[in-house]
This record gives structure tokens, sequence and C-alpha cells, in this order.
């Protein structure tokens, strides 16, 4: 199925009768070239560029439950690429490029709306670390701005400038971030996948591995064993879980990561908004909803719900940089199991048992990720060897002590 | 979530900063012969425990204990809650 | 049963037009009974909508709620108790609500289906965001959010019960009143403003009285029962782990009220029955969305508690017994074979077309398909609800009900009103309460036959808000979207304002259809918090605005703010960043100044914000060395040292002194910004790792106010204020030498000779109580050395003077190595950090070293970054950045430290400072980061 104009405007004029699935729903075969584990952003772009970028066949996509029921489908959308350490930067910069052609290769519209993000800040050594972080994107030659206070005042009127515990001193803006619909994603990389012919079977949970001598040579799940040459996992928040099941334990704690949306209102914000001073940053969807999350709750979770505190300090911080929003309404507030990982930084890399590659560690930034991991987790599947951009996101990092730690916070997942 | 507290009783979670697996109770022997392996599992790696787990909790807005606290990961339900530097005295 | 007051008229305005209603009315009844019947416009095709609904389900009925300069968006008017001078208006339209510009989009509406935006606007490239989505945008949202902030205040509470019970309908009093008869503490909530919940609206005999007269009377007694909270206008709109359940209370709908508008509630219950009853639902067929067709029980409330007529010529299309409207003029039921093909009208229907061709008038349409436990509730705990063949609707799973909670009533599935009191004796009699009192009432099973939606061509809508029609749901599952949550997202069914109250239901069932599967089969869908939208403002309460957090002020604030103090916020404190004086104009007049005046004679700062740890016991010593890289178990009595402390990955965590007052008593410094994490950090070593070294720790950074005195007349300075059995001369009292002293004929102080400027330096501490006096006393004393005080900004000038790291260089990243520092790392004892900060790669090869522009009049930028003289900018030619830059007063140029690949090897050699944000390129100087004073011989004067 592909989409044109000339496709859209026939089936309006015959009552849409023509439409076929966005996907075929495929039944999993005894054997693949090659086997992708979760059917979330990560799992299908790998698989969309496996076929298309590396010109694999017998691919499959193995999820336990339906496409997009994961982190991909329960994110707050926002794509970026303003990070300060050069490895990430170099990486999230290739993400946002991919993100900028997405629609043509995927022939689907994800909706990627580059409105701009801003990170507020509030004080003289926020703002310094700031401009490092700024100029390491400029380096990469990404866009990056530095706002004075008048010239986030101009932008976003809204924000509180007179009767503020933090004062807004100025933003790192980056006019080329925004927002994707994060549905979309999943649904669009299904869809060109499939026409790449990769079976995306739904429903088909992984409770094992087969793995003798070193060698992992398919997978036990639900539906049978599946034979493969190559397994890569890419399951986000149960990347422990699963990994597990291969006898390995990760630089990894699963924990859960609130999001909140209001009900739709005429649309007001521009781009995306991160407080500086306080767990808060919004968007506001093309349906009108805000958008916005704060901190994870910071404890270990799987259960994909958080709790109150979190919810309160999250509004109190929207409340006290947009005063306005005091009146908008919450009206779904839901959560989702992050891949914390011991750095802040993602990992794509083989592991010591052949045959098996594993994707994860996102924390709550993997959906601005999704083309970039696809693309580089491809690359190493198809290749053995790591795609330049992401080259550093290997497990033995933490022993060697080539750490990527944006925050600075060291070995403890929740302070990232 | 409520944290019933050994001494204090049962207090809101929001009183208690998070640190992560129990198993940071136990630092290896600094003259191990694997030092440099048993302090990278001791420092990075983690079960990431599907159901109960035991995990460290700090009374910071109270009486600054430090708790084990035995937690499921699942359903968030709490079975036990102890002192950390008395179940590290009992568990050695 | 009327419950409105005649006698209490209350005027007010919808869409500029002047109504009246009545005590006991809400908006949605005093509209309806004005005949005021066109009320919004729905979201995507903007057709005229009018009530639908009487309570939280309503999807129609949402209208903006003014106030003087601000109004609320999207308030269902269903909700909304009236009162006096309410003004409202109807929102989502360009024009006028009734002849809507928008409404065009009805027109076009198979270009516009369910799903359409995905598979289009892709074409040019860049016309999607310059072109299609402003387009889109400007069509999106409901109602608009006025920009002037929020003026309504919002309380929070905490409350405490036995049993919480969640509704008060018969279910929810009667529970009550067993739990309240057998001496529980119970809260009862109802989110409607008088409680009685279905009871209000049907007249039924229990136990020989009328409903009306029974709940008078329950209530009655509850009221008089100390044991009983009964909270009217509060919703629960989520349960959360062990017995914490959200609640949001409305005070009062007018917005702009002094007091508090709404209170959000944490009610800590040990149990909670929800008797929150159930909920009717409407029946897909064409054009039911049209303004007349409403719920089957809303025209009975409405009708029966409000005294209002919602049409003269009614009609009932139902597929059950459970309708209750006296008078109807037709009855279409589906049970007899028949059913409604068509509505006509537009703004208000006037006719209805048959599946057996006849047409009726009617100018309202009550519709029951059939009730839906409300069970939103049960699902927080992600538990899913069970479905009921026999009633045709999903009732809560007792195998995956939150912890502690029961479901009683029509939340149950329970909709006869005798099987409603028999859930509550059962439920009675499982807690094991007395059951003082059996209720006899009407006894008639639902009978219902299902029937969710008429096939047709035509457009049936299921979710009314944002308008989801039957058809959007079958070409979802044609293209694939046949998990009821992939439906969900697609049509984005479920999705409005109304959370579908009303369309979650039926809109499984068309899917059911479509996929040839039974409901269960197809799916549940399941509910999470809020159950009905909270406002963000009550989620925020009281934190917000300049209390959003805390403030900490020093012990010198009300010196330093009567002294031309500008305050910097570092974490919670207001530290003094500098003091103008007269005829300062620039901030760098005062800081220059500051620094000068402290470099030639004495300057004074607050340093009362640096944490102070009192560490005290047998073993502290053989702690410190713990916690620290460097032994500290040697320092000498009345002697301080530096001490860098790593996290145990190696990393440098923070830094700060230690001094020893005894053998067995220690104080240690932080630094601000990380004094809370330093003091868990050694809570943590104490308890968690070493639990068997004697030693007790406690934070005292507020009982001590702590100034630094620096200058070359420190000393004289200090010596006027000491009392005079205690010496510091530098013979007695040396660099590094620390003392308890008392100070000013007896006050109990200690003091520390240390210095972060340079300087021969002090810190002097007092119990905070006497900072204020002090401060007074130090800069009385000072006059004639002619003594500043001096901020934070001089504080920082100096010590880049100086070269030492701060927050800047102590940002998570670096090793002592990287800072330098590798010299204090014992290499003997073990230590937090240790094993680690010996992996091969940790540190790299950045080393902090100090900065000048190569032109002494370049300006130097933090957050530069280096490259080499004639290498191109990119990624792979990054040295390293700058971290700290300081104007240095005494060397008249800009300084600098940061961090530089191999950077003391480098000394002497030039380099470019990127800075492309401020546009600042120079090219600078690698030197020593030891800019004044390399060899220490101020601070030793
Ligand atoms: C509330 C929230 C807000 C966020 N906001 C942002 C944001 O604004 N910007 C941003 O960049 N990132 C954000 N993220 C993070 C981002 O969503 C994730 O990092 C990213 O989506 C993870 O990759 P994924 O899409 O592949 O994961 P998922 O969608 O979770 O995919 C993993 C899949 O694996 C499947 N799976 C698991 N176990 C098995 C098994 N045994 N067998 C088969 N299948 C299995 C799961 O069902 C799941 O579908 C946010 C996350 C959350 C929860």
């Amino acid at each position: 199925m592909t989409y044109s104009a000339l496709k859209i405007f026939k089936e309006a004029l015959t009552g849409h009768k023509g439409w076929k699935p966005v996907w075929r729903k495929s039944i999993a075969q005894n054997s693949y070239d090659i086997i992708i584990i979760g059917g979330g952003g990560h799992g299908l772009a790998t698989a969309f560029y496996l076929a298309k970028q590396f010109k694999q066949k017998k691919i499959a996509v193995l999820e336990k439950g339906w496409v997009g029921g994961g982190n991909v489908g329960r994110n707050t959308t926002i794509i970026r690429s303003n990070y300060m350490l050069n490895k990430n930067q170099a990486f999230y910069e290739f993400s946002l490029k991919l993100w900028e052609r997405i629609e043509k290769d995927i022939n689907y519209n994800a909706m990627v709306s580059q409105r701009g993000i801003i990170n507020l800040f509030h004080s003289d050594a926020q703002r310094d670390s700031y401009i490092r972080r700024g100029n390491t994107m400029r380096i990469h030659g990404t866009d990056a701005i530095l706002l004075n206070q008048d010239e986030v005042k101009k932008k976003y009127p809204f924000l509180n400038y007179d009767n503020a515990r933090f004062p807004i001193k100025g933003g790192l803006w980056q006019p080329r971030g925004g927002t994707v619909r994060h549905d979309a994603v999943a649904w669009g990389y299904a869809h060109a996948a499939d026409k790449y012919g990769v079976d995306i079977i739904e429903n088909c949970e992984v409770v094992g591995f087969d793995i003798a001598n070193g060698k992992c040579l398919g997978v036990k799940t639900n539906k049978g064993n599946i034979k493969a040459n190559k397994i890569g996992v890419a399951v986000a928040g149960n990347s422990s879980k699963v990994m597990n099941m291969a006898g390995m334990r990760l630089p990894i704690e699963s924990h859960v990561l609130q999001a909140f949306v209001s009900e739709g209102l005429k649309p007001i914000l521009p781009g995306v908004i991160t407080y500086g001073a306080g767990h808060f940053y919004v968007s506001q969807s093309d349906k009108g909803g805000l958008v916005f999350g704060g901190d994870i709750d910071g404890y270990n979770s799987y259960a994909q719900r958080g709790n109150l505190p979190v919810v309160e300090d999250v509004c109190e911080g929207g409340v006290s940089l947009m005063p306005m929003i005091g009146k908008a309404r919450l009206l779904r507030m839901w959560g989702g199991i992050m891949d914390m990982s011991m750095d802040g930084s993602p990992i794509i890399d083989k592991t010591h048992i052949s045959g098996l590659y594993f994707n994860g560690g996102w924390c709550y930034g993997g959906f601005k990720a999704t083309p970039a991991s696809g693309y580089s987790f491809a690359h190493l599947l198809a290749t053995d060897t790591h795609h330049e951009v992401a080259k550093n996101y290997t497990l033995d990092r933490f022993k060697s002590g080539l750490t990527i730690d944006e925050k600075g916070q060291g070995a403890q997942p929740n302070l990232h | 979530m409520i944290i019933n507290h050994p001494l204090l009783g049962p207090r809101d979670s929001s009183e208690f900063t998070y640190r992560g697996d129990a198993v940071l109770l136990n630092r290896p022997d600094p003259n191990s012969e694997s030092l440099l392996n048993d302090y990278y599992e001791y420092q990075y790696i983690r079960n990431n425990t599907h159901g109960f787990m035991k995990e460290l909790w700090f009374h910071e807005q109270g009486d600054r204990s430090w708790l084990v606290v035995t937690r499921n990961t699942l359903t968030h339900e709490i079975i036990k809650v102890e002192l950390a530097s008395e179940y590290k005295r009992e568990n050695k | 049963m009327i419950l409105v007051n005649y006698d209490k008229i209350l005027k007010f305005q919808f869409n500029g037009k002047h109504y009246e209603g009545y005590e006991g009315d809400t908006l949605a009844s005093a509209l309806l009974r004005e005949n005021v019947k066109v009320v919004g416009r729905s979201f995507k095709y903007h057709r005229p909508r009018g009530i639908f609904g009487s309570g939280s389900e309503e999807p129609n009925a949402l209208v903006k709620l003014e106030g003087s300069n601000t109004h609320e968006p999207n308030r269902r008017a269903t909700s909304i108790k009236l009162y006096d001078g309410l003004k409202a208006n109807s929102q989502n339209y360009i024009g006028n609500v009734k002849f809507d510009i928008l409404a065009l989009n009805d027109y076009i509406h198979p270009f516009i289906s369910a799903g359409f935006y995905y598979k289009t606007f892709m074409w040019p490239k860049s016309f999607w965001e310059k072109v299609y989505e402003p387009i889109i945008r400007r069509a999106a949202g409901l109602g608009t959010l006025s920009t002037e902030p929020d003026p309504d205040r919002y309380d929070k509470g905490y409350l405490h019960c036995e049993l919480l019970i969640v509704g008060s309908g018969p279910a929810g009093l009667k529970m009550a009143l067993d739990a309240s008869r057998n001496g529980k503490k119970v809260i009862l909530v109802d989110e409607d403003f008088i409680m009685g919940g279905q009871l209000l609206s049907n007249e039924i005999d229990i136990n020989g009285s009328s409903s009306l007269q029974w709940v008078e009377q329950t209530l009655s007694e509850l009221r008089n029962s100390s044991n009983v909270r009964i909270m009217t206008r509060t919703s629960v709109y989520g349960v959360y782990d062990h017995g914490i359940y959200g609640a949001l209370e409305t005070v009062t709908d007018e917005i702009e009220r002094p007091g508090a508008r709404q209170i959000l509630w944490r009610i800590y219950a040990n149990k909670s029955v929800l008797a929150s009853g159930a909920t009717e639902r409407p029946i897909a067929f064409p054009n039911n969305d049209r303004p007349g067709v409403m719920l089957a029980s809303a025209v009975q409330t409405y009708n029966k508690r409000f005294d209002v007529k919602c049409g003269d010529n009614i009609s009932l299309f139902t597929n059950n017994s459970g309708a209750n409207l006296s008078k109807i003029s037709n009855l279409i039921d589906t049970r007899d074979g028949s059913h409604i093909v068509n509505v006509h009208g537009r703004n208000l229907i006037r006719s209805i077309t048959l599946n057996s061709g006849k047409k009726i008038n009617s100018d309202c349409l009550a519709v029951s398909g059939g009730w839906n436990p409300n069970l939103q509730l049960t699902c927080h705990k992600r538990g899913r609800p069970k479905w009921n063949e026999k009633l045709s609707c999903f009732v809560p799973d007792n195998s995956n009900l939150p912890n502690n909670m029961y479901v009683i009533g029509s939340a149950n599935g329970s909709f006869s009103t005798q099987s409603v009191f028999n859930d509550v004796s059962d439920l009675s009699e499982q807690l094991g309460y007395r059951i003082t009192e059996k209720i006899k009432t009407e006894d008639n099973p639902l009978n219902l036959k299902p029937f969710w939606f008429v096939k047709s061509k035509k457009r049936s809508w299921v979710d009314f808000q944002n308008d989801v029609t039957v058809k959007d749901i079958t070409l979802a599952h044609q293209e694939g979207f046949s998990s009821v949550e992939h439906v969900k997202r697609y049509t984005t069914l479920g999705m409005a304002t109304d959370q579908g109250k009303t369309s979650n239901v039926i809109g499984l069932a068309v899917l059911a259809d479509a996929t040839n599967k039974t409901i269960p089969e197809t799916g549940t869908t399941i509910f999470r918090p809020p159950y009905t939208p909270i406002s963000i403002g009550a989620f925020a309460g009281a934190h917000k605005g300049k209390h959003f957090k805390p403030i900490r002020l020093t012990p010198s604030h009300e010196f330093a703010s009567e002294n031309g103090a500008t305050f910097v916020d570092t974490g919670y404190w207001k530290r003094a960043q500098w003091f103008s004086q007269d005829k300062e104009v620039t901030w760098r007049d005062s800081v220059d100044r500051e620094v000068l005046m402290t470099r030639n004679s004495v300057g004074i700062c607050d340093v009362s914000t640096l944490g102070k740890i009192d560490i005290q016991g047998k073993d502290a010593g053989k702690f410190l060395n713990k916690i620290y890289i460097n032994t500290f178990s040697t320092l000498k009595v009345g002697k301080c040292r530096y001490g860098l402390m790593l996290r145990e990955d190696g990393i440098a965590m923070d830094d700060g002194t230690s001094a020893r007052l005894s053998e067995t008593h220690y104080i240690m410094t932080t630094t601000t910004a990380k004094a809370g994490s330093v003091y868990s950090h050694l809570e943590f070593c104490r308890q968690v790792l070493f639990p068997n070294m004697d030693v007790h720790i406690i934070s005292t950074t507020d009982q001590w106010a702590q100034f630094s005195i620096a200058g070359p007349n420190a000393r004289n300075l200090l010596s006027k204020i000491i009392d005079p059995s205690f010496n510091i001369s530098n013979e007695t009292f040396p660099y590094m030498a620390c003392a308890e002293i008392t100070i000013c004929s007896g006050v109990r102080a200690r003091i520390f000779r240390l210095s972060f400027s340079g300087e021969l330096a002090y810190e002097i501490s007092v119990p905070s109580r006497y900072g204020d006096a002090l401060i007074r006393k130090l800069i009385s004393a000072g006059k004639e050395f002619n003594v500043t005080m001096y901020g934070t900004e001089a504080l920082g000038v100096m010590r880049i003077e100086k070269g030492h790291a701060a927050g800047n260089e102590l940002d998570g990243r670096n090793t002592p190595v990287n800072l330098g520092l590798s010299g204090l790392m014992a290499k003997k004892k073990d230590y937090i950090g240790k094993t680690l900060s010996s992996r091969e790669k940790l540190s790299g090869n950045e080393t902090m070293v100090g900065f000048l522009s190569v032109n002494p009049s370049d300006k130097l930028t933090n957050g530069s970054h280096f490259v080499n003289i004639g290498d191109k900018i990119l990624p792979e030619n990054d040295q390293g950045h700058m971290s700290s830059v300081a104007y240095s007063p005494i060397l008249e140029r800009y300084i600098g430290i940061g961090f530089l690949k191999n950077g003391k090897d480098r000394y002497d050699e030039t380099l470019k400072a990127i800075d492309f944000l401020q546009n600042n390129h120079v090219e600078v100087k690698v030197v020593s980061p030891h800019f004044i004073d390399p060899n220490g011989d101020r601070l030793r004067a």
C-alpha cells in the first residue's frame, strides 16, 4: 500500500473501500536471517533499515503485545539534538537529520514538527553550561542560539517573568527541535518495513533463547521456537528481563516515568519549553493537548504507572513557569518503563554471545533516537561493525571507564 | 507509597530518597583478587529484579536512617522494612 | 422530588444573553429550562451540539466559564453548579455557535476520515510544517486558555480514614451508615453537590419511605456522627499505592473568588468502597449527535430533580427495561425489532425515521443502550474488568482490584435497588460489621438485549466530542488497527475530555462486530487516572510563583539587604552576589572594588551556606579516611586539611576542608551545592557500608553562621573581636590551624585559618543566632581597615585567580587526575572510589589548566571550546572547554580555567577559544591555573 495524493482523493470519493492494512499481519516462520525482539520504535526502525539500507532478507520483528504499545506510544514526543558531550551530539544530530526526511523514507506522515525547543536557564552557572553545550552543538553543525531574557520574553510572552522564585535569565534555543507524532512513528516504520518484506509478528513474546556453545541460535516464544542467524534485542524497559533469559545482567535499572496531557486547547505554545528550575517540560500537540512531563518517579518499577508526589511536583513546576496553565485541566496521565542506564547514555553493541546483539539503556530520551538507533543497530547487525556515530555506546565502557555521563551523576540511574 | 519505618511507623514515600538495589550494601573487599571486576559489578551491574527486591531508601526528610525495603517492582507492594545498619550486621 | 428552590433566583449569562435559574440548578438544567438547545460545537466537524447527559459523562456541552480577566475553558455545563452572576460562553466556533464557519469541515468529511493526516500532507515535503500543520493547528483544540496567570487559589489537604466510600447513592449511603454505626472512621464523597445519587431522580419506596426521605434521614444521622466526614463536590480522581487516594473538592465554581476554588485532598484509607454507580450509554445511529438527542437517564434527571422538560414531544429509543420516563410520546424498543435509521433537524431534532420507514415528529429523543458500571477506579492499578454477558457490560473483576477496595451497587453490576442494598449487607458482613437495619425496596432486574449501533451508510456517532463514527472504527479495522489500543489511538476514540465514559464500550462493540469476535475477545480498555479532568492549578496548590520552592536566608541577609546587596539564587539559598555602592554603575564596578579592597586590606563574605557536618566518635578519623582520597586520621588536633572525596565510580564528588577539634571530633565543610548529597553519602557510608564503625554524624549547616575574613588585615581585624585569652598570631595559629574560642566577651566561636581567596584568611563561625550581630560587629570594627563585604561574584574571581576548582570543575565527570589533584590520592589505604578510579580510560587525557587571552584586551567567555590554531572547527578537533572565567582586577585582564587535552604539557601553547553562541572567538595562551601567588606566601603570612 503506497500513499499518494491521488489515492487519498480516490478513496474519499469511493467510500474508503480500497484501503489495506498499514502492515500485514504475519505469522512466524520457522527461521529467519535476522530476528528483532521488540516492536517498538527502535525494533521496527532497525528492521526497516536492515531491509532497505542494508539489503538484508528474511527479517522478523517479534512483539509481545501490539506494535507501538511500549514506550514509543507513551512518550512525550520530543525530538532534539542539543547535547553537551561530543559522543552524544554526533549521534543525536544524525538522528535529527533522519527525522527530517522520515516521511519520504517511510511514506507515512509522522508529523515531524520542528517548531523549536528552548531550555531555559535561571542562573549564571546554568547559562555557562548551556553555552558549553550550545558550542558543542555548533561545532557539530547543529543549530543553537543563545537567547537573553528579552528575546525569550518576545517568543514566549506567557511565561512567568514578574513573580518567579527563579526568574528566567535566558535560554538555549534549538530551532530544529520539536515533536513527532509518536504512534505514527511506530506505524510508519511498521508500514515501511512491511513493504520491504519484513514480517511483523504481534502477540509473540520471546520467553527464552536457544544458546549453545556461546552462540545464539534462535528464540523461544509463546508461539513456538524460531531459528535465526542473528538476533537483535530492542525491548527498552524490559531489557534486563529479556537479556536475563540469555544469562546476562546489565548496567540498567527499570524506572517509571510519567507523562501527562491536558484537555484540548486552542494552540498557544510554540514548540517545546523546558523549565530549568523545576522538573517540567511541555509542548502542545496538533490536537491541542498540552503534553508535559518531568522527572522519573525515582524507584525501580515495572508497573507502568506512577505515584502522586511526582504528579504534584511536575504541576508545581508547570504553574510556576506558566501561570496560565493553572486553569487547564489534566486529562490523562500514564507511565512507561524506562531502561535507565548507569551513565544515562544508551548501549548499542554485540554481546559476548555470538549472534546476540543488544540495544537499550535509552532512559527517558530514546524516542528522538529512534531513527539513528534503528540505523546504527541495523549497521551493527548487518556488518558486525559499529556505525561511526554509535561506536561509543558499548557495553564495556563501564568497565574501561569510558562512560558518557551527560548529567554528571555517576552510576545512579534515578539521577540521570 | 507508604513506607512503614521500623522506628517511626508509616511514612509517606515522599519523605525518602531512593538509592536502588540493596546489593550496594555489599561493597567488595578492597583486598580481593578480582578487585576491578568486583567493583565494576558492584557499581554498575544490576539484577533489575522483576518482582520482590531489596532496595535502599534514605529517610532524608526524617530521621536520616537508611532502610532496606523489600518491595515488589511489579505491584509496588512492600512486605518488609528494616534498618540498613541492623540488616547489614545481621547478614554479615 | 424537585430539588431546585424556586424562591432563590440566580441570574446568569450565556453567550451574552441574560437568563435566570434557581438555586439547586446546574448550568445545564438552567439552560434547558430556558430552552437553549445549541450549547457547543464538536471537535472535528464542528457540528452543533446540545446537552446530552447530566453529569461528568457529558461529551457535548462544554463551555467557557468567564472571570473578569480570565476564564476556564472546556467546563461541562452539566457539572457547574449555577451561581448568581455566572457568565459562560460557547467555544470552538468561528462566527457564532449556531452558524459556525468551521462547520464546513462537516461537508468535506470524506476527506478527513480517521487517521487521514498520516496518509497525506507529505507532498511537497516542505509543505507539512509551513502550510498544512499551521492550518491543522488553527483548527485544533476545543476551548482557549487565557494567557493571563491563573488568579485562583488552590489548597491541599490530607485526610485519614478507615473506610473511604466513593459515591452517595443507595449503596454508598447505606454502607456509610453501617460503617458509622460500627464506629468506623468514614469519609463519604460524591462529585455531585447533593448527596443521594440515583435516589435524587428515582422515586422508589425504601422501607416504607420515599427515596428522598430515606436519603435525608440517612444523611442527617451521618452528619451527626462524629466519625463520618461527608464531602460533596468531591471526586476521587485516582487510586495510588498503599491505600492513597487522590480527591478533588470543588469549593466554588466561581473563578477569582477569594478563598480556595478547589482543594486537592490526599486521602489515606485502610479500605475503600466504590459505590460510584453506573453511567447510561447511548446507541449509535445516524445523526445521533443532534441537539435534542439525550441520554434517557438525563431526561429523567432533568425532569424529576430539576423540574425541567427536555421536550414537548419526547421519544424513547431503548434496548432495555431500565429507562424510567414518565411522559413519552413514542417508544422505539429494539427488543421489539424497531430502531432508528435517521434523525432530522440541525440545531434541534424535528423528526425521526424508523426502520419501518415511519417518520415521527419529536423534539427530544431519549436514548438508552444499557448501563456501564463506573468502575474506572478499579483499573487505576492496571487491573482489568471482566465482561458480564447477562448485563452486557464490563463489571469489576474482584481478582484484580486495588488492595482493600470493594465494589458495591451498580458499580458492581447490581442494577436493581434491592440488589444494591444486598451488596451492602454482604460487604458489611464480610467486614464484620454488625448490621442494624435490613432494607426492602424495589427489585426489578434489568431486562436488556444488546443493541449497539444501527448499520448504515450514514455517519453514526460513537465518540461525540471527538467526532468518531462507526465508520471510522470500521475503517481503522480495515487498515489493520484491530487491537483496541490501536483503534483508540488511530481514531481518537475515548480520548476526549469525557474520557470515553459514553463511547468506549460501544466502540468496542463496533470493533467486535467488524472483527467477528465477541466483545471480551476483542478486548477491554483500561482506565487511567484521573477519573475526571483535574485543574493543573489544583495539583500545584500553593507551590507556585515566588512560593514554588522554599527560600533559605543567610545569617547576614538583613545586613546585606541594608547594604546594597544583589542576591543570587544558589539552590534554595539567597546569597549576596555583590554589594553596590554609591557611584557604581555596573556589577563589575562593585565586584572589582570588592576584590581589590579584600586583596589590599580585608573583606568579609558570608559562607554559612557551605555544608557543615559534625563528625564524632572513636572511629571518626578512620571513617574520614574512607571518605576522602587523602588521609585524615593523621591530622593533628587543632588542624584543618583540604580533602577531596570521590563517588565510588572514581569521579570527584565534592571537596572542602575538615578540621579536627579533638581526637574524636571533626568538622567537615562541603560546597554549598553538595551539602545535602554529601551528607546523605556520609550516612550511607556510615549505616550501609561501615555500620560497625563508632562514628556519628549530623548536619549543622543551619546551626552555625560562618564568615570568611580575608586579606592582609584579616588578623588585625579579627584580633579586635577575639577574647584576649586567645592568641591568633601566625606562630601560635598558623595556616590551617583551627580552634574553639570565644569572641566579644564570651560568645562561643570556632575559628579556622583557611583561605579560598589565596589571602591571609580565617573562617569564623558562631551559633547562627549571633550571625547578624557578628557581621555588624566585624564591619564596624573593620572601619579602620577600610573593610568591605564581598559577594559570591568576588569570591569567584578570587578563587579563579588562585586556581581553585569549584562547581564548574567538579561537574561530576572529572577525576582527581583531571583536576590536577592526583597527588592527594593515598596509595596505602582504601577509600570510596579508589578501585574504580584506577580504570585505565576513566580520566582520559584532559587536565585543568589556566588560560589568558593572547591579546590582553580580549574577553574570555565561559563555555568556549578549544581548537588548535589552524585546525578546522570540527568535533574531532575539539580540545576541551573553558569552565570558569573571570575578569581579574589585579591582573587587569580576563583569566580562565578549563580542561584541555594533555593540558599540563601544553603551557605557553596558543589555541583558539571558540564561542559561537556569543560570537567570541579569541586566541588564548595555556598557562598554569594559579594566576596569583602560586607559592602561597600570602596565605601563610
Ligand atoms: C512518559 C515517557 C515520556 C518520554 N518522553 C520522551 C521524549 O519526549 N523524547 C524522547 O526522545 N524520548 C522520550 N521517552 C523515551 C522513549 O519513549 C523510549 O526511550 C523509546 O521509545 C524506547 O525505544 P522503543 O520505542 O523501541 O521502546 P518500546 O516502544 O517500549 O519498545 C519495546 C518493545 O519491546 C516489546 N517487548 C518487551 N519484551 C518483549 C519480549 N520478551 N518479546 C517480545 N517483545 C517484547 C515491548 O512490548 C515493546 O513494544 C519517553 C518515555 C516515556 C515512558
